[in-house]
């Protein structure tokens, strides 16, 4: 009964998450990899947006890229371009489907794609090493990338 | 050029120079013990052809206090390794009551052995890791036990060959038999594995010189294995490092010892060929 009761709550709240938002496998990208609307429903928060990029348990897009605006982030890596700016000469649009799934702005780029759950070669558990069991979780959660977004936003020249 | 010009290209280069000294190989020299010089530069073998046109070892992508230690074999924790390597060669063992010194004399009879690993061993009609091939005169000629892969001994073992074979160039074969063993590991090298969809190539080939996070991407050569780690403090494998690789694209992982990974040191190992044997080496 309490495990019913408990499988019950995680359908509840994965469906919750999700209610007004899309799946990874359901995202559409427009011509040039763009995505119209809000993954969860909600607007993104620019503070837990700058965690997210900086923290390396989370989206660590610093490993990959630069930011001025994060002078306190040590070890900023240079296989992406220097973000300073984008937010600029980039829409939130574009810069969504580039977050969720940068294969689809620029073909068979070194970037991962954040919100994706299917077509993996030996897709692992973590970093265990080990075989991923049962359905994947994207890198990042629907409001994870929002934020994302609305941190990349914030980087205006 | 005039004087104004002058200025304003040298005002220019001084604003890139930071970037440029982040980024890429350095132009150091390894000379061991102040004597044996080590080609860590060389001109890409024709196989490469499109996607390498140079070689470099990966020790030029390390800071100067870790390149230092691999210049003295007295600062290298890599040879305490192979003193133990020298044991292991002396040692008798195995019904047939034999040591590697009954058949095959001091270590340095096997100068330029490690060079040409991976090699196709006709006889046994397979592509031989040296530590397959350790382990094949472990039990069909001393009757013992083969060692565990990538274990301390097996290591060790290598260790002490690859320091033997120190400044030879690597020539590893992939023509003829081997040639479908090299396939399999080319391929692997540019199959991108796991979540983060990464394959050796997007880091080693497309991005080296440039930092991941604190890492110096190096070109991952294998030419210098084993290799101490200053993270661990020990010798390391091959294998085991490209375990940990293909462990960090968040992917479901290969063992040491494994057919895709003797593929895939076969493959890696060729990417080498023209730099000379350097392990055992330091790295961070
Ligand atoms: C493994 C490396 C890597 C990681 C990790 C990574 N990126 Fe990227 N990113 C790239 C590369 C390479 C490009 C350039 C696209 C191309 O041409 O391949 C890029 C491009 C971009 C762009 C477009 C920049 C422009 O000028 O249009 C944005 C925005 C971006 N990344 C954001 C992020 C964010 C946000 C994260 C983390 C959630 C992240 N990246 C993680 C490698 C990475
Ligand atoms: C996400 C990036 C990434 C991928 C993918 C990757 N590596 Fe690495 N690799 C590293 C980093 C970082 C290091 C440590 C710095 C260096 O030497 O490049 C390293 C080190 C190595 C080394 C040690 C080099 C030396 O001189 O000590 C080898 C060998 C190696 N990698 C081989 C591989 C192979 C083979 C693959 C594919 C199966 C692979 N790597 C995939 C990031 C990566």
């Amino acid at each position: 009964m309490k495990l019913t009761a408990l499988t019950l709550a995680g359908v509840l709240v994965a469906g919750a998450a999700l209610a007004n938002g899309v799946a990874p496998d359901e995202v559409t990208y427009g011509e040039y990899g763009e995505v119209e609307a809000s993954l969860s429903g909600a607007e993104g928060n620019a503070d837990k947006g700058r965690e997210i990029f900086s923290t390396k348990s989370m989206g660590n897009c610093v490993s990959c890229h630069a930011v001025s605006a994060l002078p306190d982030v040590p070890f900023q890596g240079e296989v992406g371009p220097m973000l300073d700016g984008v937010g600029g000469y980039r829409s939130a649009e574009e810069l969504r489907g580039i977050v969720a799934n940068a294969k689809m702005t620029f073909e068979g780029t070194v970037m991962p794609a954040f919100y994706k759950t299917s077509g993996f070669i030996r897709p692992g558990d973590g970093y265990t090493g080990k075989a991923a069991e049962g359905p994947l979780e994207p890198i990042l959660s629907a409001q994870d990338v929002e934020d994302v977004v609305a941190f990349l936003m914030t980087l205006q020249d | 050029m005039n004087f104004r010009t002058m200025t304003a290209a040298a005002a220019m280069l001084a604003l890139t120079a930071p970037m440029l000294a982040a980024g890429g190989a350095d132009d150091d020299t390894l000379i061991i013990n102040e004597d044996l010089e080590i080609t860590t530069k060389a001109a890409a073998a024709p196989h490469l052809d499109g996607h390498l046109d140079e070689v470099i070892s990966g020790w030029h992508f390390r800071d100067d206090d870790t390149q230092a230690m691999e210049m003295d074999d007295f600062d290298n924790p890599g040879m305490i390794f192979v003193d133990q390597g020298i044991d292991q060669w002396n040692a008798v063992e195995g019904s047939e009551e034999k040591s590697c010194a009954s058949c095959h004399g001091e270590p340095e009879e096997m100068a330029g052995v490690k060079a040409v690993y991976p090699k196709w061993n006709e006889e046994a009609g397979e592509v031989r890791t040296l530590q397959m091939q350790m382990n094949a005169c472990r039990e069909e000629r001393m009757g013992a036990e083969p060692w565990k892969y990538d274990s301390a001994d097996a290591i060790n073992m290598e260790a002490l060959l690859a320091s033997v074979s120190r400044g030879m160039p690597v020539n590893v074969a992939i023509d003829g038999p081997a040639a479908e063993m090299w396939e399999k590991g080319k391929e692997m090298y540019y199959t991108r594995y796991g979540v983060l969809e990464l394959s050796c190539a997007n880091c080693h080939e497309q991005n080296y010189g440039n930092y991941i996070r604190a890492d110096h991407l190096s070109q991952g050569q294998i030419n210098a294995f084993p290799t101490y780690r200053l993270k661990n403090a020990k010798l390391n494998g091959s294998h085991d490092r490209f375990k940990g690789c293909i462990r960090d694209t968040r992917a479901e992982t290969f063992s040491p010892g494994s057919p895709e990974f003797v593929a895939l040191e076969l493959y890696v190992a060729s990417r080498g060929n023209g730099l000379d044997v350097e392990g055992p080496s330091v790295r961070n």
